[in-house]
């Protein structure tokens, strides 16, 4: 870059590494190097320099790899893969699926019954990014519309379930159903006019409509509390309540009935095995619908829209049949996070969660579902596990996001399609 | 009476006339061609016809057999002043504005083919086959879910349509691989197994012979020829390969700076001199290029 | 809501209260939102020239600009910081020192961000180079709030004083700064639009914007256009941040998030890749914004300006000044 035509390619690298090197340091200096303090500040350059270090060396490594064969080689094997990462499925499927299934349905069952109530707070909370990250797979991995606002979803489901028991009395059975429904039905009044347009305004708008969501809920003190929040029911089944005792009258706490002790993880024994129920349906129904016409057109739309409208395809309603679903499982998942919570307020839905679940999306591979399903519980889990680096847990998902694109764009499990049998040439 | 009148078609491109009054008639049954000069407003037409642009002045009808479509309105146009003392005509027009497209069009038996391959390329050939029959297929999603006898009879017709197709095409033993993993000229012969799923009444193949080697160029022309003996499919196409069109065409119309020059028979085609001139360029013309 | 409504207009002079249900309104108290309307919308006016650059060159939105934008808040303050520990407190130098510091480290992170963010994307999937920028957002916020911390920050007033028009009870004012802010605004803009339209550089980012492939066959470098018009948005946002930390006097790591939607806003409501139109986008949103939260609500605003967009995009998505797309098939 700043060589002349006599240097030698060693001392070429050397020059752009230090570079390199020379432009982190500006670019860290004064942000991690300089620490305000009211008006005045502390100096203490020591991150940037470091940071400028590990510049300098992998700049050079790279730089210098290239100029030898073997080093190419490395390179190529480190370097994005260019293929798409998509292949079409074996015949026949997987055979040992069968066995693992059923398997993996039963461990899942008797998961809480081994687990402190932390690790079970901790497992429900998990379960309901897998369920938020399968819808917004739907929407961005399958259809490839890039929602950014999908918090919103969720906060209408959970504030669905909050204000309807306060104000309506809605138990946890009846909100499930109707936060899906108003959660859809948000969606489509927001996609309905803005899905007609070029696909990348959509992702403002949805983020424009995230907030508007989350400071209606911030401002509008009079109906949901504003930043104190609203508390939610503890949920029930057949009337009976997972409390200590009945806040509804004619109802009668679960453990009287079943005459055990109260404890108060049956609660949550209770949300898991809904949660786990539902996540099941949600994995079915999304693995079906890649094989439905509805699916297909999802997918198609994402690949050529221009040729999909060519083939009689409306791509307005079919991206909003994406859209609402997406937005009613948000609705689910907030109604579940509200039960498992006991109260929400605005402070739960900021646009740092719907960054959370793009992350998850980014990661599993936008459209693999196993894959959403891994990155859901490592993205969810790892954080408790490693509560040192809590500050850091943001920008590991945009270093996350950053790299994932470059490196790897559809995502670390590889993408399959279904193989359609055929007889002998013909069907 | 034809099957598709284009009248008096301009299309403006901001100060940009690229096409002007253009007016031509495509036959039931026909095999038709659209030539001319590079620029001379060919694929303009085409993306007119097929929705993908608003004309701005103009009409296109397709009358299929008793069914007569407006191309221009079902793409959703402006309100006039008139709609909004005419209660029918404004629910028409924002019926039209809301949920019409150049899907409309498709859906009324106009499919096309593009220039440049748009295939779903990381789906298989026969899920590229399938979409193409979206609207004929049961959509239900509790049909789908719960994998009723309605649903599973309406999928297993839509893949013995998609084998027919790859059979004509003579893609059969492709039907299982990634649709971008094929060579270039399967490409093309899926993308027109693929429209020709949607069951159209005419199809529009955008230069089908570009790209292709002549045993290629040579396999196409029969298959164009089967589309409309076998299958009765009208097919109106673009393509600069003359010696296809004159061996397959039986009307070409002549474009040439966004107009009409010439419309006939390749015989009077062929001796038309302003054909010539617009190909070869006239003694003056040849001075500016 | 309630009956009053405070409006902080400039957390350090004036605190304006006026009761909510107002038959009769006050000239003065509209002419001071307007002013406030107009300094507000320079900066969206600013920040929305990255916008739509970018958008207009490789189409895409870069949702890490208004992070951008937060960052030299903070380099600003920085600077401000560091020249007065070193005994520099002529106003008009720390002024001038602080921007050129400002636009150059800030043109930096724009350069590097492009380089190692999004060029590696140039030919990858719609969603990619999106999802990447959501990353680089994270990632600048996050970094600066582990750096610097979560608190507000804050720089001293350096220019006092206003020009007031009215009476001496009442009467609206225009700030010295608003008026340094406003006039530093449009000769940036100024600037930029010639650069645009003169010079060579300009001509050839047009020709970019509009077929990059035919212009990189006439031996245009498209990738150094590209970076150019990165650093070229970046700066505009450098000189933003500037003007927002010398007026408003307080900032923290978020405020890039809303600010960045707001301009996004504003380069739509003029026409995505209009230069004049991110101007006039950002005033038109500023004083409505500034208009609604002084006679309606101000808890809402932010709902209002989000709400314009959507309204924007639905009634005439090619903006005031844009040209109606035509879908390349």
């Amino acid at each position: 870059m700043l060589g002349t035509a006599h240097d030698n390619p060693k001392v070429a690298a050397l020059k752009e590494a230090l570079l390199s090197a020379a432009i982190t340091f500006l670019v860290m200096a004064p942000i991690s190097g300089i620490v305000l303090k009211g008006y005045a500040f502390e100096a203490d350059f020591t991150v940037p320099v470091y940071a400028a270090l590990i510049v300098f060396v992998l700049r050079l490594a790279i730089l210098l790899l290239e100029q030898n064969e073997t080093g190419r080689k490395i390179l190529v094997r480190l370097s994005p893969s260019k293929g798409g990462g998509v292949t079409v499925a074996k015949p026949g499927g997987v055979p040992w699926l069968r066995f693992i299934l059923p398997l993996l349905f039963i461990a899942g069952l008797v998961l809480p019954f081994f687990l402190g109530k932390y690790w079970l707070t901790v497992v429900i909370l998990a379960m309901i990014y897998v369920l938020l990250g399968l819808g917004l797979n739907i929407v961005v991995g399958l259809a490839g519309l890039l929602d950014l606002g999908f918090v919103a979803f969720y906060a209408v489901g959970a504030y669905m379930f909050a204000l309807g028991s306060q104000y309506w009395g809605l138990g946890f059975w009846t909100a499930l159903p109707l936060a899906a429904a108003t959660a859809a039905l948000f969606g489509g009044m927001l996609g309905f006019p803005v899905l007609r347009m070029h696909g990348d305004y959509l992702a403002i708008v949805t983020l424009g409509f995230g907030e508007i969501i989350r400071l209606v809920l911030n401002n509008w003190t009079s109906f949901t509390g504003g930043p104190n929040g609203v508390s939610a029911p503890n949920p029930t089944l057949f009337n009976l309540e997972f409390s200590r005792s009945a806040k509804i009258e004619g109802n009668i706490p679960f453990h009287e009935f079943f005459g055990i002790p109260y404890d108060s993880s049956l609660k949550y024994l209770f949300i898991y095995m809904v949660l786990f129920l539902v996540v099941c349906a949600m994995i079915y129904f999304v693995n079906r619908l890649r094989l439905m016409p509805m699916g297909r057109a999802w997918e198609a739309l994402r690949e050529d829209e221009i040729a999909c409208r060519s083939m009689g395809i409306n791509h307005v309603t079919v991206k909003l049949s994406a859209f609402m679903m997406g937005a009613m499982t948000g609705g689910i998942g907030g109604v579940f996070f509200a039960a498992y919570q006991g109260f929400v307020n605005p402070s739960s839905f900021t646009f740092f969660e719907s960054a959370l679940i793009l992350a998850i999306v980014v990661l599993g591979g936008m459209g693999s579902v196993v894959g959403v399903i891994i990155a859901a519980l490592v993205l969810t889990i790892l954080p408790e596990a490693l509560r040192d680096f809590a500050d850091y847990r943001v920008l590991i998902f945009g270093i996350l996001m950053v790299v994932m694109m470059i490196w790897k764009p559809r995502g670390l499990i590889r993408i399959h399609r279904p193989y359609f049998r055929v007889k002998g040439g013909k069907a | 009476m034809s099957l598709l009148r284009v009248n008096n078609l301009s299309m403006r491109f901001g100060g940009i006339l690229a096409l002007n009054q253009v007016s031509f008639e495509v036959q039931p049954g026909s095999i038709s061609a659209l030539i001319g000069p590079n620029g001379a407003g060919k694929t303009t037409v085409f993306n007119c016809v097929t929705g993908f642009y608003k004309a701005t002045e103009g009409h296109i009808d397709l009358d299929d057999n008793g069914r007569h479509t407006d191309l221009v309105k079902v793409l959703g146009e402006r309100f006039r002043v008139g709609d909004f003392f005419n209660p029918k005509a404004f629910g028409d027009r924002l019926y039209y504005k809301a949920l019409g497209g150049s899907h409309r069009v498709a859906q009324a038996g106009v499919a096309r083919t593009f220039q440049n391959i748009r295939l779903f390329r990381e789906m298989t050939v026969l899920e590229n086959l399938l979409v193409a029959q979206h609207n004929q297929l049961d959509r239900n999603i509790i049909h789908g879910v719960l994998n009723t006898r309605r649903y599973r009879r309406s999928e297993k017709q839509a893949l013995e349509t998609a084998m027919h197709w790859l059979e004509i095409v003579d893609l059969g033993p492709d039907a299982n691989r990634l649709a971008g993993e094929l060579p270039y000229g399967h490409q093309r012969r899926l993308e027109i197994a693929r429209s020709m799923c949607t069951s159209p009444c005419l199809i529009c193949l955008d230069e089908p012979a570009a790209g292709l080697n002549p045993r290629e160029t040579g396999e196409l022309s029969r298959l164009i020829r089967t589309l409309r003996d076998e299958h009765k499919v009208t097919v109106l196409l673009i393509e600069h390969d003359m010696g296809l069109v004159m061996e397959i065409s039986e009307h070409i119309v002549v474009l040439d700076y966004g107009q009409v020059i010439a419309a006939g028979d390749p015989k009077t085609i062929e001796a038309d001199p302003k054909v010539l001139a617009a190909y070869l360029g006239t003694e003056e013309e040849e001075g500016h290029e | 809501m309630a009956g009053h409504a405070g409006i902080l207009i400039n957390s350090k002079s004036i605190l304006l209260q006026k009761t909510f249900r107002c038959s009769t309104m006050e000239s003065h108290i509209l002419g001071q939102q307007l002013v406030n309307g107009l300094a507000l919308g320079s900066i969206y006016g600013l920040i929305a020239v990255g916008y739509t650059m970018v958008y207009g060159i490789i189409g895409m939105i870069n949702f890490a600009h208004g992070d951008i934008y937060m960052v030299a808040a903070y380099i600003t303050a920085i600077c401000i910081a560091v020249l007065s520990f070193f005994g520099i407190n002529t106003v008009a130098i720390v002024l001038l020192i602080t921007l050129a510091v400002t636009i150059f480290i800030i043109a930096l992170y724009g350069w590097s961000i492009e380089r190692v963010a999004y060029k590696p994307l140039r030919n990858s999937t719609r969603l990619a180079p999106l999802i990447s920028a959501i990353g680089v957002s994270l990632i600048l916020q996050n970094y600066v709030q582990v750096s610097q911390g979560a608190r507000t920050q804050a720089v001293p007033t350096m220019i006092q004083g206003a020009f007031r028009f009215g009476s001496e009870t009442d009467f609206f004012q225009i700030t010295y700064i608003q008026t340094l802010l406003v006039v530093v605004s449009f000769l940036s803009m100024g600037i930029l639009t010639w650069i645009i339209q003169k010079t060579s550089l300009g001509r050839q980012c047009r020709a970019v914007q509009q077929d990059r492939k035919m212009a990189s066959l006439l031996g245009i470098n498209t990738d150094r256009i590209i970076s150019t018009v990165f650093i070229m948005g970046s700066s505009m946002a450098a000189v933003a941040g500037v003007l927002v930390t010398l007026n408003y006097g307080s900032f923290d790591f978020y405020i890039g998030f809303v600010t960045g939607i707001k301009a996004f806003t504003a380069a739509v409501l003029g026409g995505i890749g209009s230069l004049p139109g991110a101007m006039l986008g950002g005033i038109i949103l500023g004083m409505s914004e500034s208009l609604f939260s002084g006679l309606v609500n101000t808890d809402y605003k932010d709902v209002f300006a989000f709400s314009l967009l959507v309204l924007v995009l639905i009634f005439r998505p090619s903006g005031l000044l844009g040209k109606p797309a035509v879908e390349k098939v």
